[in-house]
């Protein structure tokens, strides 16, 4: 009887109904934007997309994304904190953004009839500690910090003492604390939030992988006679999961919002094919970098006030819970770098490079027990560690929203802003994030950033 | 989490790593959700037509900026008469009372009305705020901060107060030496987490806040955090059972560390 009823509710209108065969798995035919990439960043696109443009209900959106339970996603592997204590402008001011939606998140991503969400927020601030060498850089971090809006105060050895006894100040020259709009929360309930909220917009899922790109080419002279390629994506081939079957959907704007595999997406667009040094044979230099977390369990450990601490050495943690359980790791330098074939957790690695700075510096932490460990990729940018925003300037329809290296969570609402700005206006109206787009890849102009763990 | 015995220890709730599954929303859900038992005809409707959906979108909207009107920050009152007659207005107009240094206690009548005699008081610092119940928010709290000798503030039972409200007191540190949070349903331990850059606080009421998890935990992490402050409500024995022959014992409780 079932079976009869659905047949019938597919055959009325508004029902997916096609004569041949059952097609409701499969992508749409057609669609305005495709998204590659269903994480944070790319929810937050689809979402601003759908908020910012006029009229109500014009843009057809689609995210494509082959990981249905997030296993490997950066989004949910994350930490969690959200921190503006950042040396480059842009970089406070898309912090300050998204602490403003992460506060309001019940205006934005309110759907009638359900529960309002609660991302977990714990106001706690992050605790940045200097050595001599990098006292003064963090000076003038905070005085660009302090600019923006960031409330952020400095603190002597002596203070910090005073502040948490059971720190270790030896080696710490200077200490920045984030007062407010700093802490961390739970990426999941956010990304559910985003999922929920942008599905209840009009937007479509599929579960697939980008396999191909279609595009057309032009040869066109610009202001200076020059000659360049202009490229333009016409379809996209979407495979379905666990079948060859794939759909080719014919798009107008592609979103390259992949994470730590949107190297791999560029290159399937063709991006970086040429003689290097030119801007045609400039490839999108994002990487995946695996990064281990480890959970431990301290009796005597720091108590309810302790912040995101972290260390001169580039090690850091943060309280998890009520329980005295800490979550923390360090990140490796080059030579060390895990193989990110697999998401395997090296617990030597904690033995050797994270357990020693952190019982130095908190000596409650000598006597400690691991719970828990588990790996995540880093979108790494290994040009400077900073986004990637805006359109390529010879593949003109595919946009960029990825290669945040570690601080892509803290920055998704903002981004995601910015790039539907690009998309809709064709320029950046709220943040200004012209000094992250893609030709400075090619220029040569690094937006380096002094504080990235 | 199982009870044990009283008068034994109480057992820190387990992290259970591994919970990042794909489960529903059921993990997300703040303990105040609306879930209401039996649709009503406005859902019904709404459901099946879009302009009963856009109408009732206003309606909620029209909640949400109720709540931002009342917050709104009252800047001609500050140019013209200094911040603390600003603060105190914004309280009396929210429904609460003031009380300058060396004054009585100001209230608004049942009517909402109260007099304006306190515009005269320019110089003189506001000591206590009683907003018990009051749909202060984030934004409201503006007017607040700016009371720099602040010693008492009372926050009970209000609706709109949460963790990123109490990571916006620090300024008044110096001064505040009494604050009550009892019954706010948006409170949990995150936020109180950030109370410990109050280091004047004496007194500090959190007893009955139902978003915070562990409320005898709470309250011993707290007392931990604020050597110097006592700390009213959750009694650490909250959750346990106590047997018959010990149930007397249970008002009293060992003396906090």
């Amino acid at each position: 009887m079932s079976e009869i009823k659905k047949k019938i509710q597919s055959i009325l209108p508004g029902g997916d109904w096609n004569p041949l065969y059952d097609t409701s798995y499969l992508p749409p035919e057609g669609s305005d934007v495709v998204i590659v990439g269903g994480g944070v960043l790319g929810l937050s696109v689809a979402y601003w997309l759908k908020k910012l443009e006029k009229p109500r209900g014009a843009i057809r959106v689609l995210v494509v994304e082959r990981d249905h339970t997030y296993s490997r996603a950066s989004t949910v592997l994350s930490v969690g904190g959200i921190r503006q204590q950042f040396s480059v402008p842009e970089n406070v001011q898309l912090s300050l953004f998204s602490v403003d939606f992460l506060r309001n998140i019940n205006e934005y991503l309110a759907v009638a009839d359900d529960p309002p969400l609660d991302i977990q927020f714990n106001p706690s601030g992050y605790l940045l500690l200097a050595s001599e060498k990098g006292a003064a850089i963090m000076e003038n971090n905070v005085k660009v910090q302090r600019q923006e809006g960031a409330k952020v105060c400095l603190m002597s050895p002596e203070q910090l003492r005073n502040k948490f006894p059971w720190i270790n100040t030896e080696g710490v020259a200077l200490a920045s604390y984030g007062m407010e709009h700093e802490g961390w929360f739970d990426p999941w309930c956010l990304l559910q939030g985003l999922r929920r909220k942008v599905q209840s917009m009009g937007v479509l899922f599929c579960r697939g992988e980008v396999t191909r790109f279609v595009s057309s080419s032009n040869l066109m002279k610009t202001a200076s006679g020059e000659e360049v390629n202009l490229k333009r994506i016409h379809e996209v081939h979407v495979k379905i999961d666990q079948s060859l079957e794939y759909q080719p959907v014919e798009c107008a704007i592609v979103v390259n919002a992949a994470g730590a595999w949107s190297g791999q997406v560029a290159e399937l667009a063709g991006i970086g094919n040429g003689p290097p040094g030119t801007l045609q044979g400039t490839k999108l230099p994002v990487e995946l970098r695996k990064r281990y977390v480890y959970l431990w369990h301290c009796p005597q450990g720091p108590g309810l006030e302790t912040p995101f601490v972290i260390d001169p050495s580039g090690t850091y943690f943060r309280r998890e819970g009520l329980g005295h359980n800490y979550l923390g790791g360090c990140s490796p330098t080059e030579e060390e770098e895990p193989d990110p074939g697999n998401l395997e957790v090296d617990h030597d690695f904690f033995q050797d490079r994270v357990w020693p700075p952190l019982a130095q510096r908190v000596p409650a932490f000598e006597t400690l027990k691991v719970r828990s460990a588990w790996a995540g990729y880093y979108d790494y940018n290994t040009f400077d560690q900073n986004g990637v925003v805006g359109p390529h300037p010879l593949v003109i329809n595919m946009y960029f929203a990825t290669g945040f290296s570690g601080h892509g969570l803290q920055q998704a609402p903002a981004v995601g802003r910015a790039v539907a700005e690009m998309v809709l206006e064709g320029h950046f109206q709220t943040i200004n994030l012209s000094s992250f787009l893609f030709s400075r890849f090619y220029s040569g102009e690094k937006v380096q950033e002094h504080n990235i763990i | 989490m199982a009870a044990p015995k009283a008068s034994l220890h109480l057992v820190a709730p387990v992290w259970n790593g591994g919970t990042r599954g794909i489960g529903g929303l059921s993990r997300v859900v703040a303990p105040e959700g609306n879930q209401k038992k039996g649709r009503s005809l406005l859902q019904f409707l709404a459901d099946r037509f879009y302009d009963v959906e856009a109408l009732r979108d206003h309606l909620l909207r029209k909640q949400v900026s109720k709540v931002h009107q009342k917050n709104r920050p009252f800047n001609h009152i500050n140019q013209r008469y200094g911040p603390y007659v600003a603060g105190a207005y914004f309280i009396l107009k929210q429904g609460g009372a003031v009380r300058f240094q060396g004054r009585e206690w100001i209230r608004p009548n049942q009517r909402g009305h109260f007099s304006l005699d306190f515009l005269k008081l320019q110089a003189v610092p506001v000591e206590a705020v009683d907003a018990s119940g009051c749909a202060i928010n984030y934004q409201g709290l503006d007017s607040l901060l700016a009371l720099k000798e602040l010693q008492s503030l009372w926050l009970q039972r209000c609706p709109h107060v949460d963790d990123w409200c109490l990571s916006r007191l620090h300024p008044l540190a110096s001064s505040l030496q009494e604050l009550s949070l009892a019954g706010c349903p948006r409170v949990s331990e995150r936020g109180l987490a950030c109370l410990h850059h109050l280091w004047n606080l004496r007194r500090l009421d959190i007893s009955d806040l139902p978003a915070v998890s562990s409320p005898g935990l709470t309250r011993i992490l707290v007392e931990e955090m604020l050597p110097s402050c006592e700390v009213l409500g959750a009694d650490w024995a909250q959750g346990l059972k106590l047997g018959p022959e010990e149930q007397p014992r249970d008002t009293a409780g060992p003396t906090p560390a």
